[in-house]
């Protein structure tokens, strides 16, 4: 079974979404999403400033398998991008929650994070998908 | 549903990744892909690839009806067990499919072809063979399984008793029945190895038993790293009825000599030779930080091509391809991935083999 944090929040393409003390919002894969791609190669992630609208295509993870794009589940400014994937791609499989982080937003409409999917409700994404 | 090996349960049990592959339920990992890579450059894996199917082709006239069949030329085969490369083309010249035959006996060859295209393989194989007097026979019965890497036959030998020492002798690209095993040291992955079929009903035992004697399993994702880092064709990627094996890096494999031996596909692909090969198959190496990928543009100066494989290769730790170019395509290329132009090298393959890097 793959780990669900219940402090986050989640699309039904399986990103995270983590809100942050200051406001800002960390953004990366589920345990799902890198158990399903496998062995990550090559992570490129959004630039430092880039405004992204909600639902863009915001990264790329490539696995040996295949490319999947990521979606930001909220628009924003990027405010900082994890640069060591470039190096270590293996931390999204390794570490989804932590390490593996793609991209941080300053989000600019703070109501879309009610849209979200809680942890419960991505659980039965995840469910779902397996059927 | 899909179709299922005889060791379906056993990889699901295993916790594999279960993926349709030509209509058929494959494990694509048991977990770490390039593990399961690296279990085989380095030390032995193991490959359920029961869904392949072997076909016996017995008669008289069977040497006569391969020669006419098949591209290249079974005349090579003199001795009992010698396995040859070919492709089987049609009238046009294409690739119906890309397979392994074996000389067993004067009246009896054993090929082994492609899961995605076993039912019109058998079609056309029964289309010439009357004319020749021969039997198709496909050999539902056997399932097969790949054990590869440098210390793979050693860790195999263990499990057949008193085969062993006759097994260890084969000498490349040369298979025998050994009691209820027909071992061929032969493979997909560009290490030494065997591939062993035997009875449908021995396979799940024979698999475990590999396993407890430390060959790690390993799904069709890590064998396709390995026959690209191997510079293998894929038929269905790199090749199909569509193009010849001219313009698929697989001249090699068409034996042109003797001229009078009248085979499917030989006035095709005299044509083109003729009127000049427009396009070849080369392999590449991404120097930018990316992946290549299956059908993605290249552009060159003699004009645009197209990746036919692609993948991150675990050995060199930078992305390889097979790609179809215009023939007057120099060393430089541009790769478009999601639309931006990226740097990569015509190199020659294979890229590594038996465990080491070739090119860099």
């Amino acid at each position: 079974m793959s780990n669900i944090p219940a402090d986050l929040k989640y699309l039904d393409s399986h990103e995270w979404a983590r809100v942050e003390s200051d406001g800002t919002v960390t953004i990366g894969i589920s345990d799902h999403a890198q158990g399903a791609l496998g062995d990550l190669v090559f992570v490129e992630v959004p630039e430092v400033g880039k405004s992204l609208s909600k639902g863009a295509a915001a990264a790329v993870v490539e696995s040996v398998k295949a490319a999947s794009d990521v979606y930001s589940p909220l628009s924003g400014e990027v405010i900082a991008a994890n640069d060591a994937l470039s190096g270590s791609p293996e931390l999204v499989n390794s570490d989804p929650y932590g390490a593996g982080w793609l991209f941080k937003l300053k989000p600019s409409n703070a109501g879309e994070l009610q849209q979200l999917l809680d942890a419960k409700a991505y659980e039965k994404v995840v469910a779902d998908a397996a059927h | 549903m899909g179709f299922k090996t005889p060791l379906y349960d056993t990889h699901v049990a295993a916790g594999a990744r279960m993926v349709d592959f030509g209509g058929w339920d494959m494990p694509v990992n048991y977990g770490s892909q390039i593990e399961e890579h690296h279990a085989v450059r380095r030390d032995a894996g193991m490959f359920d690839v029961s869904h392949m199917l072997s076909v016996d082709v017995t008669g008289a006239r069977v040497r006569d009806y391969l020669r006419h069949v098949l591209a290249n030329d079974v005349a090579k085969l003199k001795d009992s067990g010698k396995a040859l490369y070919s492709c089987m083309l049609n009238e046009n010249g294409g690739v119906i499919d890309d397979l392994i035959v074996y000389f067993i006996d004067d009246s009896w060859f054993r090929i082994v072809v492609n899961a995605g295209t076993r039912d019109k393989d058998l079609a056309w194989l029964k289309r010439f063979s009357d004319e020749f007097g021969v039997d198709i026979k496909p050999r539902n019965d056997l399932a097969m399984i790949a054990v590869q890497g440098p210390n793979a036959r050693a860790k195999a030998a263990t499990l057949i008793g008193q085969y062993a020492d006759e097994a260890l002798q084969l000498k490349p690209f040369t298979g025998r029945q050994l009691g209820e095993y027909f071992i061929s040291r032969t493979g997909y992955t560009g290490e030494d190895g065997w591939e062993v079929m035997l009875p449908v009903a021995a396979a799940p035992k024979f698999w475990s038993d590999l396993k407890a004697a430390g060959v790690a399993q390993c799904g069709l994702g890590a064998r396709d790293t390995l026959r690209l880092e191997a510079g293998m064709n894929l038929y269905g990627n790199d090749m199909d009825e569509n193009l010849s094996p001219l313009e698929s890096g697989l001249t090699w494999t068409v034996a042109f000599d003797p001229p009078e031996r009248d085979f499917v596909g030989r006035a095709a692909l005299e044509a083109q030779r003729a009127a000049g090969v427009k396009r070849k198959l080369v392999g590449l190496i991404l120097d930018d930080r990316g992946v290549l990928r299956g059908h993605q543009r290249v552009v060159t100066p003699a004009g645009d091509g197209e990746l036919t494989s692609g993948t991150f290769s675990p050995t060199l730790e930078k992305s390889i391809g097979f790609a179809r170019v215009p023939a007057a395509t120099g060393e430089r290329v541009e790769v478009d991935i999601r639309g931006k132009l990226l740097a990569a090298r015509v190199v020659k393959y294979p890229f590594v083999r038996n465990g080491k890097p070739l090119v860099s």
